[in-house]
This record gives structure tokens, sequence and C-alpha cells, in this order.
């Protein structure tokens, strides 16, 4: 189990190489030259710009370059802010705790309804009970975020005056974003459980568990949801970074303080090493998270960890 | 009368409700087993075979349901049983082993875990239970038991997850044990080791065992007594070597031609012409109609009933009379 543990964080870092690669060619193909905004060449003379870019090692080849920001990247230095001045780090450190908290919460409301639901699907598959389950969680995931966003304020926050209509003032305005972002998560995972159930319940080793005297109870118990809810408890982790992307626009229509306005500012405001960093700390949770589903995964259903262990 | 019979089946009948329409997958069987018996049940596949076995368990999954009939188990008919009752018959009285030993044992849990749950379910506390698991383990032949009680299924070879599940089922004890084709997925050397197996746990605890297979060579190894199933009904049984030396319906009749037989040496293999009827629309009358070489004008018309010629065996065509249905 830690071996395969530490494979699959190797495997993490070299995908986060991966990204920073990509993520500097693309810098590297951007039009417009940072030197250039920040002194005029028909104002500064020549040789003052030569010497600009040797001070900010753009005269360095590009390998070289690339190795230099990665030091940097690697010491937790992301930058400067070009509209502030502010250390992207510290910018980034003060938004990601707003972030994650909307994110953590609307997942864990997700679950805490979703998986009932879908077991109570599942065991009344065929019912009224399941198709209503079914419809209604399938129709609200059809529902775009940004709308409902504004249903939400348009009621609750208008008309009814229950919670703030944005911005951050305490644990109320939590509300309205992890609604929005809850209700349209609720379909895929109610119907996971449910199939996820399903397909158990007409496992063989089902029929043993009866066989073998087991009630109801603890066959649904030990046997059903015993394995049904691996793939489910391991898209919780895997669902975690969509969840932080998805917010982008949430925290946005909400005025949310997170990550996510943040990144919005900088995109408008072509604040390139604010976006470059949002991206790599998006790209980095995502490993993380997924590595940690790969390991949850593994500590729940020996045949995956077997697979691993033989280096498959 | 008979209330001494260990197990009673009769005129069972089970059917599937299907989007195209009913299957009747078992029309009025009847057989029954003493203590100590094997009893074996063939048939092609989808004869009815294994649906009969699971509606001894009352374990036919759903879209089936049993319609009718009675499975008397020492004369308490498990039909008119409350659930939680039959979860107490269940591994206790009459326990099941499956098909497909990769399937059906739970991935997630240890070998000897398995074997475990089934035993702390007659109040033996844990860590005694975890004991008799592995010694049940090697009781049923597994090399370092208390090792493997350790693994997972798919750590095992398939003959010893089919021992995991035998040992498992008799770990509580039953007067009945059905075995549902218990070495179709086993190569023949551990196919032998098996049905050694299981004759000898029934030499020794005297538990009946109820044999569903395709297989007759299975049949002439480790039965006492034979049912030979056609379209969901019981054509003919009675005592295995009977069967096999004098076969009197039809159906086992070309069954028994259509054996392999090295003696002969050469010539092709002798099959039965026509096909297997649709458990949806049974043709009237026999079944086995369609395909009988000595089929008669009242074949197609009504369904014989069961004739009791001699020696303990029953038979259901008209070659040996009208008989009645039971």
């Amino acid at each position: 189990m830690l071996e395969y543990s530490v494979r699959r964080l190797a495997l993490g870092v070299l995908t986060v190489l991966a990204v920073t690669l990509v993520l500097f060619s693309v810098m590297q193909l951007m039009p417009g030259d940072p030197i250039r905004l920040l002194a005029d060449p028909g104002r500064v003379p020549p040789h003052r710009i030569e010497e600009l870019q040797r001070q900010w090692g753009l005269d360095r080849p590009v390998a070289v370059q690339y190795l230099y920001w990665l030091g940097n990247l690697a010491r937790g230095n992301f930058g400067h802010s070009i509209i502030s001045g502010q250390s992207v780090s510290v910018l980034i450190a003060s938004r990601l705790p707003f972030t994650l908290v909307l994110a953590l919460t609307s997942l864990l409301l997700h679950y805490l309804l979703a998986v009932p639901l879908g077991l109570l699907a599942a065991v009344r598959s065929g019912s009224r009970l399941d198709r209503a389950i079914v419809v209604i969680t399938t129709a609200l995931r059809t529902i775009p975020g940004f709308w409902l966003a504004i249903l939400l304020m348009l009621l609750f926050a208008i008309r009814l005056r229950w919670f703030p209509i944005s911005g951050y003032q305490g644990l109320s305005s939590l509300v309205l974003p992890v609604a929005t972002l809850t209700l349209p998560m609720l379909g895929g995972t109610v119907r996971l459980t449910r199939a996820e159930v399903l397909e158990t319940i007409g496992e063989r080793f089902v029929l043993t568990a009866y066989a073998k005297g087991l009630g109801h109870r603890a066959v649904r118990l030990r046997h059903v949801l015993r394995n049904a809810l691996i793939p489910v408890t391991v898209m919780f982790f895997l669902s975690l970074p969509w969840v932080v992307g998805g917010s982008v626009i949430i925290e946005n229509i909400f005025a949310w303080p997170g990550m996510g306005r943040l990144l919005w500012g900088s995109i408008t405001n072509q604040d390139l090493p604010v976006v470059q960093g949002i991206i790599m700390v998006i790209a980095i949770l995502t490993v993380v998270c997924n590595t940690i589903g790969d390991v949850i995964s593994g500590l729940l259903d020996p045949r995956v960890r077997i697979e691993l262990e033989e280096g498959r | 009368m008979n209330m001494a019979k260990l197990l009673q089946v009769s005129d069972l009948r089970v059917e599937f409700l299907t989007g195209r329409g009913t299957v009747r997958a078992v029309g009025g069987v009847a057989f029954q087993l003493d203590r100590g018996e094997v009893f074996a049940l063939v048939g092609e596949s989808g004869c009815g075979k294994s649906t009969t076995a699971l509606a001894v368990m009352r374990l036919v999954p759903p879209p089936g349901r049993i319609l009718g009939g009675s499975i008397r188990l020492r004369g308490d008919d498990l039909l008119t049983l409350d659930e939680d009752s039959m979860t107490q018959v269940r591994g206790r009285h009459i326990a099941m082993i499956f098909q497909n030993p990769m399937v059906s044992l739970n991935p997630v849990y240890r070998a000897g875990a398995q074997v475990q749950e089934a035993i702390v379910l007659d109040q033996v506390p844990k860590n005694e239970a975890w004991r008799r698991a592995v010694d049940l383990l090697g009781r049923v032949y597994i090399a370092d038991p208390a090792h493997r009680a350790l693994s997972y299924p798919h750590e095992l070879s398939g003959g010893m997850r089919q021992r995991v599940m035998t040992g498992m089922m008799v770990s509580r004890q039953p007067d009945l044990l059905i075995a549902d084709e218990p070495t179709t997925a086993l190569d023949v050397t551990i196919q032998a080791q098996v049905l050694d197996l299981l004759l000898e746990l029934r030499d020794r605890t005297g538990m009946a065992l109820l044999i569903i297979t395709h297989d007759l060579g299975i049949v002439a190894e480790i039965a006492d007594r034979v049912g030979v199933m056609y379209a969901g009904s019981l054509v003919e049984q009675g005592p295995v070597f009977d069967i096999f030396e004098e076969p009197l319906h039809p159906y086992t009749r070309l069954l028994m031609r259509a054996l392999p037989r090295l003696t002969k040496g050469q010539g092709s293999l002798h099959t039965i012409p026509g096909q297997v009827p649709s458990l949806i629309q049974l043709p009237p009358g026999c079944p086995f109609h369609p395909r009988c070489p000595d089929r008669m004008e009242i074949c197609s018309t009504k369904m014989p009933g069961l004739t009791v010629p001699a020696g303990g065996r029953e038979v259901a065509c008209y070659l040996h009379g009208v008989g009645e249905r039971q």
C-alpha cells in the first residue's frame, strides 16, 4: 500500500511538471512583451531597454528562463501582480480559503443529500419515488448555474431578504452560493449511487451472502453498500477540483471573495502572473485530489491495490 | 405420510415476468431427498434446474417468482415461512454453493472473514469463529489455511475459491447442501477434487447433496439418484444406475446417446435434432414432443403425468402409461 501511494505521488509530481511546461509555453506564445509594457520604446533609449531585459533575465535562452521560473515556483514564489504589485502567493493565500470553504461545503452537502437519495431510489427501483428522484435531480442538473444563482438571489435575497445578496458577511452569505453549486450536482451523484447499488445487488456474491444465512440488513450493509460506495467515495475527491473550477462564475455572481473571483479579475486585467499562479494552484489541487482518490480507492478495494502493487 | 423425508418438493412452479412475456422456468417439478442422499438434477442450459435450486433457497431473483407448490423441509413448508424464518433456514439447514467462485465471493473481504461471517451467525464469538474458519479451510484441503484465510478472493485460484465457498457453506453444518454447477468453471483435475470433497463432507456430516449439473459424467460419479429436466419439467427420475442402464424417457435416451463414448472409438457424436422450446411459448402437451422420435397423437395435446414403473423410478411419458399428474 505504501509503495502504491508513493508511485501515485510520483506520477502526480510528473503531471504537475507537465502542466508547468504547457503553462510556460503558452506564456511564450502570448503576443506582447512585458518590457515594452514597462518601457515605451518610443521614449526609452534602446540601451535602457536591453538593461531591463538583462535585469529580468529575458535575454537568457528560453530553457533557462523556464528552469528559473520553475525554481521560483518550487520555492512558492509565484511572482508579483502586474496591477497591484502584491505577491501572487500572498494574494492567492488570502483568497483560497474562501474558495475551499465554498467548494467543500457544497460538495459535502451534495453528498449528504445525493447518496441517501440514490440509495432510496435503488432500493425502491422502478417505483414512482425512484422515478421522481431521478427525474427531479436530473432536471436540476440541466439548469445553468448563473441562471439558478439569479433566481435564488431574486427570491431569497431580494424578495424574502433571508440571506445577503452577495459578498461575504458571515456564514449566512454561504447559503445562496452553496445552493447554486449543490443543486445542479445532485443528479450525477444520485445516478451514480443508484446505478452502483443496483449493479451490486445483482452480483453473485450477494446471493452467496443470503445463502449462508445473513438477513436483509446485514447483506445490504456489508455486501451491497460496502461495495457499491467505493466508486461513490472516490468520486468525492475527483469532484473537488472540478467544483473549485466550476465556482469561478458562481463566485463572481455572488461577489464571493474567493480565488475564482480573483482569477476573473486578473484575466480581464491581463494580470498574467496571477492567472498563472491560480492555474498552477488548481492544477496542483487536481493532482493532489486525484492521488488521494487513487489511494482511497486502493484502501477500499483490495483488487485495485494488487493491480497497482504489481505495477500495472 | 412421508414426513421423514428431509426435503420434499412438489408441484413447484416458478415464472419470470419479462418484457417479452411470461417465462415458465419451472412447471410443476416434484422430487425428494433423504438424509445423506446425493440427488442430481441434470438438463441443458435454461431447462430450469438452477431456478429449481434457487427456489428451494427461496432466492429466485426478480422478476422471477414462485407461483405455487410446496417445498417441505422435514415436513415444514418453506414457502409459507416469513422472510425472517427463511433467513434462519438458509445456511443453517439448507446452504448453497454457486457456479462461478470467481464472482460468488465478495472481492473486498478476506476469505477467512467470509467464512467467519457465516459462523458468527450461530452466536459464536468472533475470535473463536475465526479459529473455526481457519480450521474449516484446512478441512477443505486448503494448504496453509492460517495464511490463506488472510487472502482476498482474487489472490486465490479457482479451485481454492470453490473450496473456500464450500467451507463457508458447510460451516453451519446444514442438513442439505445445494451445489449449482459446482465444478463448471474449474479444470478437470480440480473438478475431481471438488467432487471428492463434497462426497467426503457428505460422508462425514451426513448432509444430503442436491447437485445441479449439465454434466452426465459428474452425475455418474457422485449421484445416488438423478432427475432429468427438460423445458422446466422433470421428465424422468430414478436411481442413477438404472437411468444410465435403461433410460425410459426418449429425451433421457437421446441424452445418453449424445454422450461421447471412448470405447466406440470412431464415428461422429450424436446430437438431438431440433431445438429446446422457448419457455415463453411452450408447445402444447409434452414439451419434448416436437423433437421426440417416438411421438404419438396424444403427445401434442396433453402433458403426460408421472408414471411409476418400478424400482423407485418415475417417468412422464405416454410410452410408459398415462400417469397421473400429481
